[in-house]
């Protein structure tokens, strides 16, 4: 008897405090002012507020079949939602969308988005090559594009660290 | 405590619900509607609690995987413009 009351009162907790959590997250996605924040918003939803309530569901049901769905459910929705959020971000970059990024001041700031510029799709769609200086071999076989494209790669992230550290050091 | 919880999910997917019709650009909507349908999940294993029929799981199970299908689905389409491209570094313009 007192077993089942305690199971209760865990599974009430567990559940408010899901509750908590699914509204905090529901209210993040309408108030935050960007596209990334509102992935950020939505992801405190879909991990604690989805755990949180199915947790609470596991120890409402005990031992049963019902256990092993819910946590069936459970994992699917931890594998899916980061797999879903940084699919999004990635298009969202891709697409062209820019984080807004602030100051502590509050004043919107520009010179970093050269940190993610590497990851920005519209900036580089024609692959450049590894030298500028050295003639680009046309007749060539697969292996030796899948090494170009990696060392242009490898160049246009050094490019992007090196923009990045200048804009900081001359902010500040 | 479960009337709480429905409760509680289905504000949030009033709230998700809100932000697809008024979001921006495409990817808002879509964060909304990979939120709704986490929103149905739990709402389909609440309901199922509430009234005492925890059988509604296996349909909980069957939009879970829907969800990040169709995500992911329409997030190629609107990345390369093609759900047949086969993936990789460049996308066609």
């Amino acid at each position: 008897m007192s077993l089942e009351l305690a199971a209760d009162i865990v599974s009430a907790i567990l559940l408010v405090a899901g509750s908590i959590f699914l509204v905090i997250g529901a209210v993040g996605l309408i108030r935050m002012p960007d596209v990334f924040t509102r992935m950020h918003a939505a992801s405190v939803s879909d991990t604690l507020g989805a755990g949180l309530l199915v947790l609470g569901m596991i120890v409402q049901a005990g031992f049963t079949l019902v256990t092993v769905k819910l946590l069936i459910i459970l994992a699917i929705l931890f594998f899916a939602g980061p797999i879903s959020t940084h699919a999004l971000a990635r298009g969202a970059l891709a697409v062209g969308l820019e984080p807004m990024l602030f100051d502590r001041s509050g004043r919107r700031r520009r010179k970093e988005l050269g940190l993610i510029g590497e990851f920005i799709v519209g900036q580089d769609r024609e692959p450049r090559p590894a030298h500028p200086a050295a003639p680009v071999k046309k007749t060539s076989a697969k292996k030796s594009t899948s090494r170009k494209r990696s060392t242009s790669r490898k160049s246009s992230t050094g490019a992007g660290s090196g923009r990045g550290k200048g804009g900081r050091s001359s902010k500040r | 405590m479960f009337f709480v919880a429905a409760v509680a999910v289905l504000i949030a997917l009033a709230l998700a619900v809100a932000r697809a019709l008024a979001g921006p650009t495409v990817f808002d909507r879509l964060v909304a509607a990979n939120s709704i349908g986490n929103g149905a999940i739990l709402l389909l294993a609440v309901f199922g609690f509430m009234t005492g029929r925890p059988e509604f799981l296996d349909l909980g199970i069957l939009y879970a995987l829907l969800n990040i299908v169709g995500t992911l689905a329409v997030l190629k389409y609107f990345r390369f413009g093609d759900l047949g491209h086969r993936g990789g570094e460049e996308p066609t313009p």
